[in-house]
Formats: structure tokens, C-alpha cells, sequence
């Protein structure tokens, strides 16, 4: 293989300058992993084997130290999501208020099922644990913004509006 | 703070200020008297008039195992060359609990407040708010007023010009139940999976990189300023005794008015959801009520006059945990709901003791046959027992969570369960 095809993704000076200043908040360089994934998918959409190669050189950790902690938290994906991550919460208090026939109503008007991204990229559904925001029944987290007591009204009209905007 | 020096006129504490718009900005805050007590003190309390103080209120933690904070201070060791920390645990993620939320989203300088003063007790340098993931907003808001603080020296070097100095970060979770456990907390705190650690050692004496550590859930850090401005005995007045202060209440499920609710302890169930919550949404009566979360035990309507204490919650069978009321209406399908439980302990569980992850796995296996109408009478044995075995022989207490709707549901709703399996045969 050729050096580029072995190059390495790479985090901005602006974010290494970020991720420096954010290490020296800690005991130690390793509790920076977590936040220093957050920015990494947030740059690079998924955080995937190449990606999860710069962050264990960047804080000078093994690659299995950040393959566990990759693996363990549900928040982290390996995998590529759609532009917009529509996760709903099926647990107890959004159950108890029709969160099942709300992502059954999204999968079906989307065409997809749950885990799946509308073939052109725009959209995935996920089913998710507990959002801590019970009192807004049923909840649904649109790229990690919270939309509470969502209905199949409200939901239709936001993927509506994106399609109507072409995405943006 | 504006709370009434009376204590039979206290109905709110950490609610006191909610509604004041645009509370989380520094100003506002401030002209409703956040930081006003701090220089007091930061200038003539010492540590152990704090813990003194804090003792004195009987404030148990409102982060779900209602441990007295002053003792829990009280058991940090003093000069050990070590520095000590104080994380905040913002990592809400027990099914129903969201109360922590409104705090840090709508007063986050109530928290702030009372981390400062948490941490002058127990002379810490670096202070941590271990904020699930899924809180991007609220962690975005405790980052403005944190560097608010910063600008106006209640935090950094030397604040408010005396000897103490203490530095405040947030920490963002990634999507872990688990890690609402303390060691789980730490464990993730230092960069690792959240695997809970054994204990002893207790974090107080070995947490955060093996230093000295105490871990304080958002409520019971965000009741510190009133207690310490009012006095220990203020606190003790309010509530009944061993039970004190006012808590939150997130209710959800089936009531008209969701939300959280701050009331003194010792308000019926009744009241709470009858006169704040606008009732039930069918019917009169609770088919069943989860008083502390997904993982405690679910009480009838027989409890429905309840005390919301501590003690009365575990006389009716159950805890009253982080303070998360799940209702259930006459409509509630209680063996699809036991079975979506049972698929978040098996999702959640960490999967470092046999016991939690073989037996939450296989417990979310046979509910998914039994609400799937292909379960049979030796699946309810199963589920029994194996509740039963993965209790008490873990390193912490998801199990124990795991195994509290499937027994609930089996004991109170033996008829229903078994209405839906395959008849007599397997």
C-alpha cells in the first residue's frame, strides 16, 4: 500500500490545540478519551478503526484502550449514521405514552427499519435507552437535540421541512 | 436565596429559583441571591462546622440510595499528601428520573454554588460534573455559567480573594447506565469502560485515581447553599424526621400533568399526583406504581396514600430511590412493559459478573417469549428464580434492578402473565 492510502485521519490544529488545553484539565491524559470521542465523531460523522488508531496516538494510549471504551458505550458508533440521527426512546415513560407506534410510524413513512438509513443517507432511526426526559413523553433525540412529546405529526413535519430544505 | 428562614413555610428548595427566566445567566442569578452566602462561607465556616452543619440536616443523598451526605463527607480521610476530588454526579439515566436535568438546564448556578461549597469542606482542588452524554444542551449551559463563574472569580485561584482555590470541569458520559454507579463513574472518569468496582475501598478513601473522592448526585449538592445560609437544624425542621428537607419528584407515565415536583418530604402519593399532576389519564385508581424508577419494586393502589419518605416507601415494599414515579393507569400493559425493562438491564448490564450478564440476557429472552405469547408456565419459574440468583451476588446493584420488575410483575400480576402464555404446553 501506498504511504497515503496508510495515512491516518487527522483532528484540526484548532482541535489538537482543544484536546491539549482539555488534558491538562485532568490527572491524567487517559480521562480525556471520552470527550476527546465525542469530538472525534463529531469531525468524522463515525469513529471508525483508522479514526480510533489517531485518537490512541494523540493521547498516547494503547488502541485497545480506546477499542473498550468505543465498544462499551452506546453513544460511540464504528459505523456511518444518516445526516440526521433520529433516536427514540422506547423505555418505560415514553411506552406508557405510544413510543412504539412512533417508531413504528417513522420506520414505515421512511421506508426503513429500525438501525437502517434511508438509501439516500438523509435519515437513520434507532431505538434508545432512557433519555432522562420522561415528562416529555415520548422523546426523540434529533442529532442530540431533544424533541419531547413527540407525535407522528410532529415528526413527519420535521423530516418534511429537511426534504423541502434538501438536507440542510 | 429567597427561601423563607421558616421551615413550616418551605415547600421548595432546589426549585426555589426554576422559574425565573433566564436564571442560568450569572446576573440574573445573582440578583436572586446565588453566591450571596458564599463569601460568608468561604470566609468563616471551616470544614468541620460544614460537615457539622450538613450532619445536622439529616440530608440523605437524593441520588438514589438516600446516604446521609454529611456522613458520607465526614469519612473522607484528612492529610493524606493526597489531593482530594468532588464529582458531581450528572449521569441521570434510571428509567423515569430527569430531575437533574432541570436543575443544571434552569439554575445550573445553584449546583455550581453548592459544588464550591462542597468542595471548601473538603479542601478540593479539581472538581468534575460527570454529565451523561445524551445531555448535550445542559452540558453546553453548565460550560457558559462555569466560565461565567470563572470571569467573575468564583472559581479558579483564589476565589472571592481568600486562600481557597478550586477548579470546576464538565465531563460528558457516552451512552452507559452503568456508569451512574460511582465506581462506574469514576472507572469512566478516568477514561475506561464503566465497570463497577468493588468496594471496600469506598471512593471517600480511594476513588478517583486511587485519591480520596466523593461523588454527590446534582440534588443533594444543589441543596447545600440553602442548608449551609439557613443552618443544619433549618433543614432537619422541614419534612419528618430521618426524612428531611423537600425532594423532586419526576412523574411520568400515566398522569395528565408529567413533570417534576418539588414538595416536603412526607406529601402522599396521592396528593402529588392527584393535586399536582392533574390526575390520572384513565380511570381513578393506579393499576401499579414504580416509586423510585425502573428499579424498584412496584407498589398497588392499597399504598396509594403513601408518605413520600424514605422510611414509609420501604414499609410499602419498595424505595424511594432517585424519586421517579412511573404510573401506570388501568390501560397499562404491565407484562410489555416488564419486558421492555427486562431488554434495557440486558442492554445495560456491563457484563463483568456472570450472575447480571448471563442472567439479564436470559431473563430478557423468556420475557420476549412471554409477552410474544409463546412463553409457558415453566418460563414463570425461570424468570422467578433467576431474579432471585443474580440478587445480591454482583459487584453492584443492576442486577438487583433487573430482577425488580420481573418479581413485581410476577407477584402482582400472576393472572395477567399468565393469560398470555401458550397454552399447557412448551
Amino acid at each position: 500500500m501506498s504511504a497515503v492510502e496508510n495515512a491516518l485521519p487527522q483532528f484540526s490544529k484548532s482541535r489538537l490545540d482543544e484536546i491539549k488545553a482539555l488534558v491538562a484539565r485532568y490527572p491524567h491524559a487517559r480521562s480525556a478519551l471520552l470527550p476527546v470521542l465525542h469530538m472525534a465523531q463529531e469531525d468524522f460523522n463515525y469513529i471508525s478503526m483508522d479514526v480510533q488508531k489517531m485518537v490512541a496516538e494523540v493521547l498516547g494510549v494503547h488502541l485497545m484502550a480506546v477499542r473498550e471504551v468505543v465498544t462499551f458505550y452506546t453513544m460511540f458508533r464504528e459505523k456511518p449514521c444518516g445526516t440526521y440521527l433520529l433516536e427514540v426512546c422506547t423505555n418505560a415513560g415514553c411506552m406508557l405514552n405510544g413510543a412504539d407506534e412512533l417508531v413504528q410510524h417513522m420506520c414505515d413513512s421512511l421506508g426503513i427499519k429500525v438501525g437502517e438509513t434511508t438509501s439516500d443517507g438523509m435519515f437513520t432511526v434507532t431505538e434508545v435507552e432512557c433519555a432522562g426526559a420522561c415528562g416529555g413523553a415520548p422523546v426523540v433525540q434529533v442529532n442530540n437535540v431533544y424533541h419531547e412529546k413527540a407525535t407522528a405529526k410532529s415528526m413527519d413535519e420535521l423530516i418534511t421541512n429537511v426534504r423541502a430544505k434538501g438536507g440542510k | 436565596m429567597t427561601i423563607s428562614s421558616d421551615p413550616k413555610k418551605v415547600t421548595k428548595i432546589c426549585f426555589d429559583r426554576i422559574d425565573i427566566p433566564n436564571q442560568k445567566s450569572l446576573a440574573v442569578a445573582r440578583e436572586n441571591g446565588a453566591y450571596e452566602f458564599l463569601p460568608t462561607v468561604l470566609k468563616k465556616f471551616d470544614s468541620d462546622k460544614i460537615i457539622e452543619e450538613m450532619k445536622t440536616s439529616g440530608l440523605r443523598g437524593r441520588g438514589g440510595a438516600g446516604f446521609p451526605t454529611g456522613l458520607k463527607w465526614s469519612f473522607v480521610p484528612r492529610n493524606t499528601g493526597k489531593p482530594t476530588y468532588l464529582l458531581c454526579n450528572a449521569d441521570e439515566g434510571e428509567p423515569g428520573t430527569f430531575k437533574d436535568r432541570d436543575i443544571m438546564r434552569f439554575d445550573p448556578h445553584l449546583l455550581i454554588e453548592g459544588m464550591i461549597m462542597a468542595g471548601f469542606a473538603l479542601d478540593v482542588r479539581d472538581a468534575y460534573i460527570y454529565i451523561r452524554g445524551e445531555f448535550l444542551a445542559e452540558a453546553n449551559i453548565l460550560d457558559e455559567a462555569i466560565a461565567e463563574a470563572y470571569e467573575a472569580n468564583l472559581l479558579g485561584d483564589n476565589i472571592l480573594g481568600t486562600d481557597f482555590s478550586m477548579n470546576l470541569l464538565v465531563h460528558r458520559g457516552a451512552g452507559a447506565y452503568v456508569c451512574g454507579e460511582e465506581t462506574a463513574l469514576i472507572e469512566s472518569l478516568e477514561g475506561r469502560a464503566g465497570r463497577p468496582r468493588f468496594k471496600p475501598p469506598f471512593p471517600a478513601v480511594e476513588g478517583f485515581y486511587k485519591c480520596p473522592t466523593v461523588v454527590n448526585n446534582v440534588e443533594t449538592l444543589a441543596t447545600v447553599p440553602a442548608i449551609l445560609e439557613h443552618g443544619g437544624a433549618w433543614h432537619a425542621a422541614i419534612g419528618i424526621p430521618n426524612n428531611t428537607g423537600c425532594k423532586i419528584f419526576s412523574v411520568s407515565g400515566h398522569v395528565n400533568k408529567p413533570g417534576n415536583y418539588e414538595v416536603p418530604m412526607g406529601t402522599t402519593l396521592r396528593s402529588l399526583i392527584e393535586n399536582q399532576c392533574g390526575g390520572l389519564q384513565h380511570g381513578t385508581v393506579p393499576k401499579a406504581i414504580i416509586p423510585g424508577g425502573s428499579s424498584t419494586p412496584w407498589i398497588l393502589a392499597e399504598h396509594y396514600d403513601v408518605p413520600l419518605t424514605y422510611d414509609d416507601i420501604m414499609k410499602a415494599g419498595s424505595f424511594l430511590g432517585s424519586g421517579a414515579i412511573i404510573v401506570m393507569d388501568e390501560t397499562a400493559d404491565v407484562v410489555a412493559l416488564t419486558r421492555r425493562l427486562s431488554h434495557f438491564y440486558a442492554h445495560e448490564s456491563c457484563g463483568q459478573c456472570t450472575p447480571c450478564r448471563e442472567g439479564t440476557g436470559w431473563i430478557e429472552r423468556v420475557m420476549n417469549r412471554v409477552d410474544g405469547g409463546t412463553g409457558c408456565e415453566a418460563d414463570l419459574t425461570v424468570l422467578k428464580e433467576a431474579s432471585e440468583h443474580m440478587s445480591g451476588r454482583t459487584i453492584c446493584a443492576l442486577a438487583e434492578g433487573g430482577a425488580a420488575p420481573i418479581l413485581s410483575m410476577l407477584e402482582h400480576f400472576p393472572d395477567e402473565v399468565r393469560s398470555r402464555l401458550k397454552e399447557k404446553s412448551s
